[in-house]
């Protein structure tokens, strides 16, 4: 069991060294400090102007030493100005750079300065993971049920007109992507024109006030596309269940259709879609990032997509590190709980 | 003129039938519903209840819910029989845009009249038609491939020019005549105008050249790229299956948007990424094209040689054409091939996006192909194979590989549906194509900012996105039900 997590560990290690590198090499990449360099500066400045004002923030180092200095392992760069002004990515504006460390890296717990919000990282991902964290919550809660209950009904009796009805919808609610649903929602529930206008089509207000008008589409958008894929992998699993040797023997024996059901064939139908719901909280990110923007909803995914459209390289890395943990986690975990719901597999 | 209302004349003729048929349907399908969990819940509060009554409740309300629908199909044919006849002022906005879309509907009867005469000579195509959810998707799909091979190929469908503005016709209603139309002119803005006083109706079926271009060519390179690797991986297994599962891994790791956002920006096109990327995946078919011909004529060689000296050249050569420019600000060092020899060129932005879908669709292609691989590989005919002493390359690619085409081709269909969302996603975020480009994702991008108000302009591609997604998902599961059956 140690030496399990040991691997699945250091896998996890590897992984996000290599991802966050990858993020680093292409947000470092020439063109993009250029962008970075005239949306920090202004626009008008000319290609020296670009490398005066990149060259004293440490950014045209070579991307191995920039990227060890983000991490920590290497002493971060010092450059002191004609007027003997020290600058260093360790103090960021507001610290005295004189007192600053050299070594101020991840590993020790430092994330950076956002250059586009202004704020450390840290703060920012943290206060921005609190409000995602909560619509995802919602998100989940409104998920789960609704497809567990649709997959099981639909499953239980294969090729029934219930069956054909419920079928029929998650194949349309997973034929929808979010930036549908999400315009059909609000076409339909919050449109001035038209609509019934019973909620809002913004969800700004819902980060500090979150009501049932501001807040119920952005929730339902995230929800329906995962409500189709979660219920057609249980109709899945429990059609496949109902047709198993001991499910015969019950009904043989002479049980009632409902006890089979809920007593025999719904624990075991219920493993795979464990997994599934496990591992699509990564994908739920996707959506988030689709439905924070539509709904004007301020939290990681509405930044992600800030801070990529202005090169905010320590923002992007943070945001990545955080991605990459969680569908490390979401992996691991997927693979602990199957191991201990499925009596027949063990960690060899 | 006068502006169209949403069904003209035949629907103030049929319009009081089809309020009643439809409210009759929505009652019958809610009742047959409600009538099955009325069983259940009493089959669950009486412990032995009445079971074989609630099954016959639910098959007779099913008959009930089967009736008003095939009525409901009835008026909507009779509908689109009178617009037919009716003169153009009068057919009504829906009964316009059936008639615009005219030269489709004669191929789809064409075509389904055609399947499903050779249906027995079809193979696994052909039994789609045994099942009504298979016969439906196909329907959608090749509905949305000939509108946009016929507004690609000819100009036929469309309008307007879906890039002109016309001054006046800003967030217009859907049926708001043109103004200042001249003669040639199609008289109205079927389905409104944009915020730049554009055609939607116009932009929607262009649109769909784009998307139905790009998506199915980009989910099939991805699974050139994905069977290329995924087969040795699982048939050899070792270091190399470690190695390629690790990189799959690590782009499935990666949240989708994170990596458009830092794939498909201007930025990275000026440096040549995505250009290097592209020599990478387009010379997976070339690979597989040869291997796939070598391992199979390799006992032959006066066959082989020339076949595979053919290949090679002619693929090579596209595979030039599609990499290289000459013409590029700057230069990468894939740009090799004169342009004397260089028939087409691949616009930057396009080929960005097209990278992008292929990327991140490949490793989950490739995961399947191992699995499946995996599955097989223990089976007599692979050791049979083996023991004839054929090459590996030959066990995978005309053993393995024709042996477990079943579920490929169902993932197939659900993946172009899966490219076509990602497609969407990009547009709806600003990157890649034009923002004036009419694909249906940069469309709804535009449409969403005044969305409270003007619900045309972004709900028309909403639903044309939709229902080519939906069509490709009940394909996939007809082709499924039906490959299951044998």
């Amino acid at each position: 069991m140690a030496i399990f997590f040991l691997r699945r560990f250091s896998v996890m290690v590897v992984t996000a060294v290599c991802l966050t590198l990858v993020v680093f090499f292409l947000t470092n990449l020439y063109p993009n400090l250029e962008k970075l360099a005239k949306t920090q500066g202004n626009f008008r400045m000319t290609e020296e102007d670009v490398q005066n004002w990149l060259e004293p923030r440490g950014y045209l180092q070579p991307t191995l030493k920039k990227y060890s200095e983000w991490l920590g392992v290497a002493p971060s760069m010092r450059h002191v100005d004609d007027e003997g002004k020290i600058r260093t990515r360790c103090a960021p504006p507001g610290t005295d750079p004189e007192e600053a460390g050299d070594y101020c890296g991840i590993l020790q717990g430092y994330w950076g300065y956002s250059s586009q919000f202004k704020e450390p990282v840290a703060d920012v991902l943290g206060r921005w993971l609190g409000i995602t964290g909560y619509l995802m919550l919602w998100a989940l809660i409104v998920t789960v049920p609704i497809a567990l209950v649709i997959g099981v009904l639909a499953g239980m009796r294969e090729g029934s007109g219930t069956d054909r009805s419920l079928s029929t919808f998650s194949i349309i609610t997973s034929a929808t992507p979010e930036y549908v649903s999400g315009v059909v929602l609000i076409a339909v529930f919050a449109s001035s024109a038209v609509g019934l206008k019973w909620f809002k089509g913004s969800a700004a207000q819902a980060m500090s006030n979150p009501t049932i008008e501001n807040f119920t589409l952005p929730v339902l958008t995230i929800a329906l596309f995962n409500i189709g894929y979660i219920a057609r992998m249980t109709r899945a699993s429990m059609a496949e269940v109902m047709t198993a040797q001991y499910i015969r023997t019950a009904r043989l024996k002479g049980l009632n259709f409902t006890s089979i059901v809920l007593k025999h064939a719904l624990r075991n139908a219920l493993i795979a879609p464990f997994t599934v719901i496990v591992l699509q909280i990564p994908y739920l990110l996707t959506g988030v990032v689709i439905t924070e923007t539509l709904f004007n909803y301020k939290g990681v995914g509405w930044g992600l997509v800030q801070a990529a459209g202005n090169n905010d390289i320590e923002m992007l890395l943070g945001v990545s590190v955080v991605a990459v943990v969680i569908v490390l986690i979401t992996q691991l975990i997927s693979d602990i709980g199957y191991v201990f719901l499925n009596p027949r597999i063990r960690i060899s | 003129m006068e502006p169209l209302t949403w069904f003209g004349v035949p629907g103030d003729i049929l319009g009081w039938p089809f309020y009643i048929v439809t409210a009759v349907f929505l009652l019958s399908v809610v009742v047959s519903l409600l009538g099955y969990f009325g069983g259940v819940a009493a089959a669950i509060v009486g412990a032995d209840g009445p079971k074989a009554s609630s099954n016959a409740l639910s098959s007779r309300a099913i008959w009930f819910a089967r009736f008003p629908g095939s009525l409901l199909v009835l008026l909507v044919l009779a509908y689109c029989c009178l617009a037919l006849i009716q003169p153009i002022q009068d057919r009504g906005i829906a009964g316009n845009i059936f008639v615009q879309f005219g030269p489709v509907w004669v191929a789809m009867i064409v075509v389904f009249a055609l399947a499903i005469g050779f249906k027995s000579r079809l193979g696994l195509f052909g039994k789609i038609f045994d099942s009504t959810v298979g016969m439906i998707g196909f329907a959608m799909v090749i509905f949305w491939v000939f509108t946009a091979f016929f507004s690609g190929i000819f100009d036929w469908i469309v309008t307007h020019d879906s890039l002109s503005q016309v001054s006046g016709m800003k967030n217009k209603i859907p049926g708001t005549p043109l103004k200042g139309a001249e003669e040639g002119d199609y008289p109205w803005y079927l389905l409104g105008g944009d915020n730049l006083a554009r055609d939607v109706f116009s932009r929607m079926v262009n649109g769909s050249t784009i998307v139905i271009t790009i998506a199915p060519l980009a989910t099939f390179f991805g699974y050139i790229v994905g069977i290329t690797l995924g087969l040795p991986a699982g048939y050899f297994g070792g270091r190399l299956d470690t190695f390629l599962s690790f990189l799959a891994n690590l782009i499935l790791a990666f949240p989708v948007i994170l990596l458009f956002y830092l794939l498909v920006t201007p930025e990275i096109v000026q440096t040549g990424i995505p250009n290097y990327m592209a020599a990478v995946f387009f010379i997976f078919p070339l690979i597989f094209l040869t291997v796939l011909l070598n391992s199979r004529y390799h006992v032959l060689p006066a066959i082989r040689t020339p076949l595979i000296a053919v290949v090679v050249i002619l693929g090579g050569w596209f595979y030039l054409m599609t990499v290289s420019d000459m013409d590029r600000p700057q230069p990468t060092l894939v740009d090799i091939l004169p342009e004397s020899l260089d028939w087409f060129d691949v616009p930057g932005g396009v080929l960005v996006v097209f990278i992008a879908v292929v990327f991140v669709n490949s490793p989950t292609i490739f995961r399947i192909m191992r699995g499946l691989t995996l599955d097989v590989k223990n089976r007599d005919y692979v050791s049979a194979a083996q023991t004839r002493g054929e090459t590996p390359w030959y066990i995978m690619l005309w053993e393995i590989l024709p042996n477990v085409r079943g579920p490929l081709i169902v993932d197939f269909c659900l993946r172009i549906g899966y490219a076509t969302i990602l497609l969407g996603t990009l547009g709806f975020f600003g990157l890649g194509l034009p923002p004036e480009s009419p694909d249906w994702g940069s469309t709804i991008n535009t449409g969403r900012k005044l969305l409270s108000v003007y619900l045309h302009p972004a709900v028309t591609p909403s639903l044309a996105l939709l229902s080519l997604v939906l069509g490709l998902n009940l394909l996939a599961d007809g082709l499924r039900e039906q490959s299951l059956k044998d």
